[in-house]
């Protein structure tokens, strides 16, 4: 510490060009997301890395009848893109958050003008566009390298995937709510985090499942969002139940987030 | 004129009352202090001026605002230093400075701020890379940022080393210097007593004395210390019998009596009548320690 400068007198600052603080929050956590390296990749690269390797099996290249005549990459493309939202909702997202929390992080922000609400919102947002650039990044290894059809309604799809998007990110900020620390949100995430892959049809197809099993995960915040995206990527018009459960999912899910919250 | 008024100030937690009814006033200008044992209720006090908690009755007023009810505009005036409030691991320095500017309408120029605290070399370093002292240096520099009336510093300077530590006191009376109100938050007497122009003593949730520190010391019963060693034998009671003496202790053949000025001029004479030499012969007054220790009774 040096001696001679004073402590700057108040209204000495000069007038900087004024960035609005939720941008300022929103850059600064877009860029320590962008140091984290284990997020960005189980994110961004792990789903389409993962529908690569099953791609280069010959096997999986080949149309089959067990599935209805398709080729097992065809099954793989939407498992990836749900592996995406699921791997940002779920698993990197709740231990940011709770860890925010934990480390006093929301407390130190209260005591300035700026809301901590606008710390959890940067989070949510930069999660989200990680799990949709992810996607766009299978669809795209999809069709140059496998052949993979884009969908067939887009509008539809992109639809569907912003739902799917928003109720997975409530989802990760309930469990967030609702875990004391950050060690319980990571186990909670992990915990809901296999049974969303099974509901969302990423080890079976729902359509497989037994009558009764597949009625009861029809509800599932996931399994209306994959069913949603199918028949958007089949080419026809999503279903107003699937968009309208997995809809609901998300409203109700970021109540609950946003009611059962601890500040501290 | 009073920038901080807490009011009869009550808050329970579990229905176990952690604040009881404190009441002070801080002047704009001073530094003030919170001083008391663990679980006083100093750092709750605290957050309810901050508006971080609300009160279960009683008032707090910072610059005459609500700091609940208005908690936009008193964070506008007030700066807080939280106990275990970290920041994210990854950010660096310069972004942290950064981005708390950019949270105030008028901040503070960071440059000269953090080339006052120090922290101009550490300014590309991550949060978590940075010392127990650089870490407090930030966070003063965070609490200073949007040019507040008023600084709150709770247990500012706990776990740091000792040098750190005069560095921090420093700092915090060039704090005041720059005309910002400190509210010090401490359960370390030697900080208070260096650092405060007043002191209110918590103590199981209560204002237990609110004074200047040499007058929380004048208090105390027994505020002046006298110690030598004899030349020869002395009997502990006789000493004992002196004007006003509260304690005679012997230790090693040296013997230390608390009372009051009085009661060192009765010992010197008596010495002098018995022919006895004092040697070593010191006096001092009390230091806040003792005061604090008679103030918040056997809670240590």
């Amino acid at each position: 510490m040096t001696t001679a400068a004073p402590v700057p007198v108040p209204g000495t600052a000069p007038a900087p060009a004024r960035v609005p603080a939720w941008a300022a929050v929103l850059r600064t956590e877009a860029r320590l997301f962008s140091r984290e390296p284990g997020s960005l990749f189980w994110i961004l690269l792990f789903p389409t890395l993962l529908m690569t390797i099953l791609g280069l099996i010959p096997s999986f290249r080949e149309a089959s009848d067990d599935i209805g005549g398709r080729r097992v990459i065809d099954l793989y493309v939407p498992v990836a893109v749900l592996l995406a939202v699921i791997m940002a909702g779920l698993q990197a997202m709740p231990p940011v958050l709770a860890g925010y929390r934990e480390r006093g992080i929301l407390r130190r922000m209260s005591t300035t003008p700026v809301r901590p609400s606008v710390l959890l919102s940067a989070q949510l947002a930069l999660h989200g566009v990680a799990a949709l650039a992810s996607a766009v990044l299978a669809l795209a290894v999809g069709r140059v390298a496998f052949g993979v059809a884009l969908p067939g309604q887009p509008a539809g799809y992109v639809l569907a995937m912003v739902l799917t998007t928003a109720s997975a990110l409530a989802l990760g900020a309930t469990v967030c709510a609702v875990s004391r620390n950050q060690k319980v949100a990571t186990a909670v995430g992990s915990v809901i985090f296999f049974p969303s892959m099974f509901t969302s049809g990423v080890w079976l197809p729902v359509q497989t499942m037994p009558g009764t099993l597949q009625r009861i995960v029809e509800f599932t915040p996931l399994s209306a969002a994959s069913q949603a995206l199918d028949r958007a990527a089949a080419g026809s018009w999503p279903a107003w139940t699937d968009l309208g459960v997995t809809g609901l999912w998300a409203v109700l899910l970021t109540a609950a987030a946003v009611r059962w919250f601890r500040w501290e | 004129m009073e920038i901080v008024q807490v009011n009869g100030l009550r808050k329970a937690y579990r229905g176990r009352p952690v604040v009881d009814g404190v009441s002070f006033g801080v002047e704009e200008g001073e530094i003030f202090g919170i001083l008391g044992p663990n679980g006083a209720g100093k750092t709750t006090t605290v957050e309810c001026v901050e508006g971080l908690r609300t009160a279960d009755s009683g008032t707090v007023r910072v610059a005459g605002l609500d700091p609940v009810a208005d908690h936009e505009k008193v964070t506008r005036l007030l700066g807080a230093q939280l106990q275990e409030s970290e920041l994210q691991p990854k950010l660096t320095v310069r972004e942290a400075l950064e981005l708390y500017s950019s949270f105030y309408e008028r901040p503070a120029d960071w440059r000269p701020l953090a080339e006052r605290l120090g922290l101009v070399p550490k300014l590309g370093d991550r949060f978590a890379k940075l010392s127990g002292g650089q870490k407090q240096r930030l966070f003063i520099a965070l609490a200073l940022i949007g040019n507040p009336r008023v600084v709150v510093l709770d247990e500012l300077t706990a776990g740091l080393d000792p040098r750190a530590r005069r560095d921090t006191w420093q700092l915090i009376e060039e704090v005041r210097d720059s005309g910002v109100t400190v509210l010090l938050v401490t359960h370390f007497m030697e900080e208070a007593q260096r650092l405060c122009d007043r002191i209110a003593v918590i103590d199981k949730g209560r204002v237990a004395a609110l004074d200047t520190p040499a007058g929380l010391i004048g208090r105390s019963a027994a505020s002046t210390v006298i110690s030598f060693t004899p030349s020869g034998p002395l009997d502990e009671r006789e000493l004992a019998a002196l004007p006003q003496a509260a304690s005679v202790a012997t230790t090693d053949g040296r013997i230390v009596v608390h009372g009051t000025d009085e009661t060192v001029t009765a010992a010197i004479s008596l010495l002098a009548r018995l022919g006895i030499t004092a040697r070593q012969l010191r006096v001092f007054e009390t230091s806040l320690d003792d005061a604090f220790l008679d103030l918040t009774e056997e809670r240590l």
